[in-house]
């Protein structure tokens, strides 16, 4: 017998006389947050957790992620193809944009400052931004490898108040990035420390309007 | 379950040796009771916990009643996205098919984010043995493998090293793995993740295959679920060409809509966050993104036997969220080795056994590691009645006509706690017992202190409370040094990889 077969007829043996386990109830909340809090939720609880929330509408955007980047020194930005070319319309002279390479490898994506990006929908009562691998996203990697990421989140359309309303909408033949807040550790002597390997600086921009 | 904790003395034994180590004991204590506060906060947040606790185990066993229906479906569906799945039905098969998939890709190096089942399996060793190197990515993980050592906790597997004893690793081992660490790095937190993360970058950007486990499977559309703090995951999922994971086949959730409960339910109880930093969710492989080969390795090991124990199969529910091993009066004393397995505390007590059987010592000795104080189950995501499977599996070893008295007695010396007042464990036992509905006339097991004589007043406090009541003193003196020492951390938070 392959071990395929040994195992199911384990299964099947070992449940045989087991009582009836019938789907779960699902009695708990679909939400927790009144519509009306959600996006200051999400804004609260993305600060907790040490991302650094921004907040403008879609005439500001461009200055806004332009003195972001100038800000922090950033000479090289890497942004997916799908990200609207007026996100990054007013960098100043001394910033190169760099595309999405599908042949390019980890190392060289190691050599980028910032990344800029959309995301499918952000979650506010656990302050987490979901990325799907669209066009403005970007594969799973350029979100990973640099150490400051940009994250753009229209307010109108992508924000959800909790988890249960946020699975429906995700679909789950894609790649799936859940990201609440940079990366941190608390592995030594459970001090806190950011950015072991994923982005040490996570900046969320909500955009309304 | 393979003997991976070879030459492990039973649980009196080690808890004994561990009592006698006062840094081992301090950084327990201060780590434990720092997580157990931070995770009530951040229960309390949601108003429906007990609904989500109990969607949670009625998922789980639902999953379980139906778990060959949902096996054959997680194949159908994985195998449709793009994926191979084996199957192994111990952990030798298992290391030999993981062995055999590196091979094949013609490597002979691996990065690894942590996994509870390889390290059931003892897949390190075993890929060692084939001459290949598999490096743990895991900040704690990384500690532990440099340091020669065993994890001591699910969640924080380092816990029982301090900074300076972490530095003097770095220093020393670095350099023979890769990357050494710098001549004169200091022990600040933030010093020694970077060095761990220049070290491991160098690894991360030339791996060619990954390895991991998965905190979740979804039968109906063949996704996994890694949730992680630290990124190293993302990096061992993504960036290589070949991604192997390692899983135990009671990790199952049949749909999509399912995750909703975990979700929400494993980061409050693990890392007491809301939402963990990092969760990589992925469906065979993505044509331009992460890696184009993904194979599943579904392993058995033990988990049918316990199916098929009615009390018992419960501790197939478990999420390893470690919950309960910070609140366990028994693992804060005796720290996570002197379990002797890779599953300590409260669900190592239950699972281990079960797993690897009850004929060894060590594995004989663990379902008398517990005072039976029932805090475990209380805090345990999926409800699993923890004290009810400790006295189920008590009862079994002294069927055996075994040494299941003999054993009791070391166990609660070693431990040297409540259990130097026979009639404070009396009392919790019975308190706990009546927690969970069930009403023994004598505690079995408990016949050291009940065989000649009734069970003391039942106590009208929870145990905790009457222990919290009545031995105050001391404790409040215990708290003291607890706070003392959480001045000398600043953030708190208490994030770590639930894999
Ligand atoms: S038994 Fe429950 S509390 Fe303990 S690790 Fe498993 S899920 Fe968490």
């Amino acid at each position: 017998m392959s071990a395929r077969e040994e195992i199911l007829a384990r299964v099947r043996a070992a449940v045989a006389d087991a009582p009836d386990a019938p789907p779960a109830t699902r009695d708990y909340r679909t939400t927790h947050t009144a519509p009306e809090r959600i996006v200051e939720l999400l804004a609260e609880n993305l600060a907790d957790y040490r991302a650094l929330v921004h907040r403008t509408d879609e005439k500001g955007l461009p200055g806004l992620i332009a003195s972001l980047l100038a800000d922090r020194g950033s000479a090289t930005v890497l942004a997916p193809p799908g990200v609207p070319p007026a996100w990054l319309a007013a960098l100043g002279p001394g910033i190169t944009r760099i595309e999405d390479n599908p042949d390019s490898t980890a190392r060289e994506l190691d050599l980028v400052d910032s990344v800029v990006t959309g995301c499918a929908l952000a979650v506010a009562e656990t302050g987490t931004l979901v990325l799907d691998g669209s066009p403005d996203q970007g594969r799973r990697r350029v979100t990973l490898v640099p150490d400051h990421h940009i994250c753009v989140v229209r307010v109108a359309d992508q924000v959800v108040g909790s988890v249960p309303q946020a699975m429906p909408r995700l679909d789950p033949t894609r790649p799936l990035t859940w990201i609440s807040g940079p990366s941190a550790t608390s592995d030594i002597e459970l001090d806190r420390v950011e950015g072991v390997h994923g982005p040490r600086t996570l900046e969320v921009v909500l955009v309304e309007g | 379950m393979s003997g991976t904790y070879l030459g492990m003395p039973a649980f009196p034994v080690a808890a004994k040796a561990a009592l006698g180590n006062e840094t081992l004991r301090g950084n327990l204590r201060h780590a434990t009771h720092t997580i157990r506060d931070k995770r009530a906060k951040a229960v309390a947040e949601l108003d429906d916990w007990a609904l989500l606790r109990e969607a949670g185990k009625q998922i789980k066993d639902h999953t379980l009643r139906h778990l060959d229906r949902y096996l054959v479906q997680l194949e159908e569906s994985v195998t449709a996205a793009g994926g191979v799945v084996h199957w192994a039905g111990d952990a030798a098969e298992a290391n030999r098919i993981v062995a055999e998939l590196v091979k094949a890709t013609g490597e002979t190096e691996v990065v690894k984010v942590k996994s509870m089942a390889t390290q059931e399996i003892g897949l390190n060793e075993a890929l060692e043995a084939e001459g290949i190197s598999a490096y743990e990515t895991d900040l704690a993980e990384l500690i532990v493998q440099l340091g020669d050592d065993l994890p001591s906790h699910i969640l924080v597997p380092a816990i029982h090293r301090n900074r300076g004893e972490i530095r003097d690793i770095f220093r020393d081992r670095m350099g023979a793995w890769g990357r050494a660490a710098p001549e004169d790095l200091s022990d600040v937190p933030a010093d020694l993740a970077e060095a761990a993360r220049l070290h491991l970058r160098e690894k991360f950007l030339r791996a060619k295959v990954g390895i991991s486990g998965a905190n979740f499977m979804v039968a109906e559309t063949g996704t996994l679920v890694v949730v992680e703090s630290e990124g190293n995951g993302r990096m061992c999922l993504t960036l290589p060409e070949t991604l192997i994971s390692v899983v135990g086949i009671e990790k199952i959730v049949p749909s999509w809509q399912d995750l909703e409960v975990f979700l929400q339910t494993l980061p409050r109880s693990s890392t007491a966050e809301r939402m963990n930093p990092y969760t990589s969710m992925w469906t065979g492989t993505t044509d331009g993104d992460g890696p184009s080969a993904f194979h599943l390795v579904l392993v058995d090991n033990g988990r049918t036997d316990t199916l098929a124990d009615e009390v018992g199969r419960q501790a197939l529910r478990c999420i390893r969220c470690s919950a309960c091993l910070n609140v366990c009066p028994v693992y804060e004393r005796a720290g996570g080795h002197a379990y002797g397995s890779v599953y300590p505390g409260p669900i190592g007590a239950i699972l281990s056994p079960q797993l690897r059987g009850i004929g060894s010592e060590v594995d004989a000795s663990l379902p008398y590691a517990s005072s039976l104080c029932g805090a475990c189950y209380e805090v345990c995501p999926v409800a699993i009645d923890i004290p009810e499977v400790l006295v189920h599996l008590r009862e079994r070893i002294a069927d055996r006509g075994g040494k299941g008295h003999r054993l009791e007695k070391a166990a609660i010396k070693a431990s040297g706690w409540v259990f130097d007042h026979p009639k404070v464990l009396a009392a919790g036992e019975r308190a706990a017992s009546l927690t969970r509905k069930l009403h023994p006339s004598r505690v079995p097991g408990g016949a050291a202190w009940t065989d000649s004589r009734d069970l003391p007043e039942l106590p009208a406090a929870p145990f905790r409370d009457w222990w919290k009541k009545n031995r105050g003193e001391k404790n409040r003196g215990e708290e003291n040094r607890g706070e003392k020492n959480d001045q000398g951390g600043k953030n708190n938070r208490g994030e770590g990889t639930a894999t």
